[in-house]
């Protein structure tokens, strides 16, 4: 049997029937990872040796006859933003080349209870910041479903590793979507939960109020599983929420019937492609035949959402990114020349960082500087205020909202990458959500004419993931574009 | 359109970024920098006069602990990663001339 293959419910199943072990699975997965991801270049780090010692405690459990977690002996892979005890996070930059964190993000605590195995660390666009995984100063990763393709950003490794069978579920971060746009590009599943819902201790900050931690799973059902483990308040984290976490396997209901779906009419404007366009209504005809009640409604202020991103995020990361000055941690200049402190600061970042991360860093600090903050940051801040209000107005109305994830498909490496702005521009549809703290989903809905995965984004209530959830699941219980999988082998 | 940003202004902002650019890279980020501030404009057509900002979008109010005494990161494991460190401290280069 091909473990690797499978979900993480499918294993848990024969885990506690014995019939397979979680060092088997974790084998199978370390071959195929060894044979394939030269091609794919998903993993920045492996962590084989504590891997396998994670695998056989679990094992260990499982024979001396003790009821199992969900997660127990399931290897996973954690996206290089997570900070990870004795286990290198380079944040996919030179600066945090040899960083080896002192402490577990809460995340990890977390699988660690559970004895989840933790493969390795996954590819990625430095400090988060991309739509491509092309930022990375470890390799650009390549898209499995084409190789001549992006795997989409920034947690493209993570992505691509689930849609290769080279992990069996992962954590990436979400910003502006970065873990639904490679979901979609890829074909799994990604849930970017509410800003809040799960505690972001130990994930190396890039936007503060608009980071979350995210899921890449094969299909929905493992989604829920992943997110009971993960989600709930947590005294380390200030902006997590103290709410109640519902389990959320009990929203795997296949069932569209009253459930009011929202299709808003600035998500299919110009600029997107047919193909995805055809892709989307489709799925709306496919909710529409199960018994949804659909509508059209209006999100006016979409087209100044990646605007309004690019004003405060790059705030936020500038004063974020300040604390990689190669005093503390990180990389410092060999440099035998430089005479003061500033010289080496200057010199330090200037040998550290890439050049999307200073593009952004100095975006950032312009846009605070002064005489400029109440020209960009403030209005930037108000306008946020104007999307958010769009959202609260539809949710009256509706229950979940349907759009496109990306307006293509997974474009070639090399594309964008000289054209920042083109870059940015391809994260429109997943931008507003994060400025408004939604809880949203990608699952595939789709392939274009050349076969690559198209995603349907379900944005859901703030903490009503529950509600996306159970229209992702009906969908893909009614679907079978989650079943088809990349020729790599 | 005018230019937004000129040489100047990214040489201002690269030094309070502490980062030292190269001249080539410099008229590159000016470039760059200018495409997106125009499109950036974009936000100029709205009135929003009368709107509040908003910085994050859940509703928090401040959040504080109980003032118990905990054991902290110990100076061997803080200075793990330090890039130079001499007797429990992190070393950097002279600060005052």
């Amino acid at each position: 049997m091909e473990l690797y293959k499978l979900t993480a419910h499918e294993l848990h199943k024969l885990l506690s029937e014995k019939k397979i072990s979680s060092l088997e699975i974790t084998e199978s997965i370390y071959g195929r990872i060894e044979k394939l991801d030269k091609n794919i270049n998903s993993y920045i780090t492996l962590a084989k040796e504590s891997a396998l010692q994670q695998a056989r405690k679990a094992d260990k459990k499982i024979s001396a006859g003790g009821k199992i977690g969900p997660l127990s002996g399931i290897p996973v892979s954690i996206k290089d933003v997570i900070s990870t005890k004795n286990i290198k996070t380079t944040c996919g930059s030179r600066m945090l080349e040899n960083y080896i964190p002192i402490f577990d993000a809460t995340v990890i605590e977390k699988f660690k209870r559970e004895n989840t195995v933790i493969l390795g660390k996954t590819n990625m666009d430095e400090f988060a910041m991309g739509s491509s995984t092309e930022n990375s100063a470890y390799g650009a990763c390549r898209n499995p479903w084409d190789t001549s393709t992006i795997p989409g950003g920034s947690s493209g490794g993570s992505a691509a590793c689930v849609a290769a069978d080279l992990a069996i579920m992962s954590l990436g971060s979400d910003t502006g979507g970065s873990v639904r746009q490679p979901a979609s590009m890829c074909g799994v599943v990604g849930l970017k939960p509410t800003y809040g819902r799960v505690s972001r201790y130990g994930l190396l900050a890039f936007a503060s109020s608009l980071d979350q931690i995210g899921t890449f799973t094969k299909d929905v059902e493992d989604t829920a599983i992943l997110l009971n483990i993960i989600a709930g308040h947590d005294p380390l984290d200030s902006t997590s929420v103290a709410k109640e976490v519902p389990d959320y396997t009990k929203s795997l209901k296949n069932d569209a019937k009253k459930l009011k779906i929202g299709v808003p009419k600035e998500y299919f404007a110009e600029g997107i492609h047919q193909e995805v366009k055809k892709s989307i209504q489709n799925a709306v005809e496919t909710f529409k035949k199960l018994g949804a009640e659909i509508m059209e409604i209006s999100l006016p202020h979409t087209e100044y959402a990646v605007a309004t991103f690019y004003i405060i995020a790059p705030a936020e990361a500038s004063s974020n990114l300040a604390r990689y000055v190669g005093v503390n941690f990180g990389h410092r200049t060999r440099d035998k020349g430089i005479g003061n402190i500033v010289d080496m600061y200057e010199k330090t970042r200037d040998e550290g960082f890439g050049n999307e991360v200073k593009r952004r860093i100095m975006l950032g600090t312009y846009a605070l500087s002064s005489g400029y903050y109440e020209a960009y940051y403030l209005k930037a801040s108000k306008v946020r205020t104007l999307i958010k209000k769009d959202f609260d107005e539809a949710f009256h109305k509706c229950d979940v909202i349907l759009t496109p994830v990306s307006p293509t498909p997974a474009f070639k490496i090399g594309e964008k990458i000289s054209d920042p702005l083109q870059m940015y521009l391809s994260d429109i549809f997943t931008i507003p959500i994060n400025l408004a703290g939604l809880p949203a989903i990608s699952i595939p809905c789709g392939f274009s004419n050349k076969g690559l995965p198209i995603g349907l984004q379900i944005i859901g209530k703030p903490f009503d993931e529950e509600k996306i959830l159970q229209t992702a699941y009906t969908f893909e219980q009614n679907t079978e574009f989650h079943k088809k999988k990349p020729k790599i082998d | 359109m005018k230019n937004i940003i000129t040489d100047k202004d990214v040489e201002y902002v690269a030094k309070l970024s502490r980062l030292k650019l190269k001249e080539d890279e410099k008229h590159k980020f000016t470039e760059q920098l200018n495409n997106i501030f125009k499109y950036i404009e974009k936000l100029n057509e709205l009135d929003i006069s009368k709107v509040e900002p908003t910085s994050h979008a859940i509703a928090l109010q401040n959040v504080t602990r109980k003032d118990i005494f905990k054991p902290s990161v110990s100076i061997e494991d803080a200075l793990k990663n330090a890039p130079d460190k001499e007797q429990g401290y992190f070393r950097v280069p002279a600060i005052i001339e």
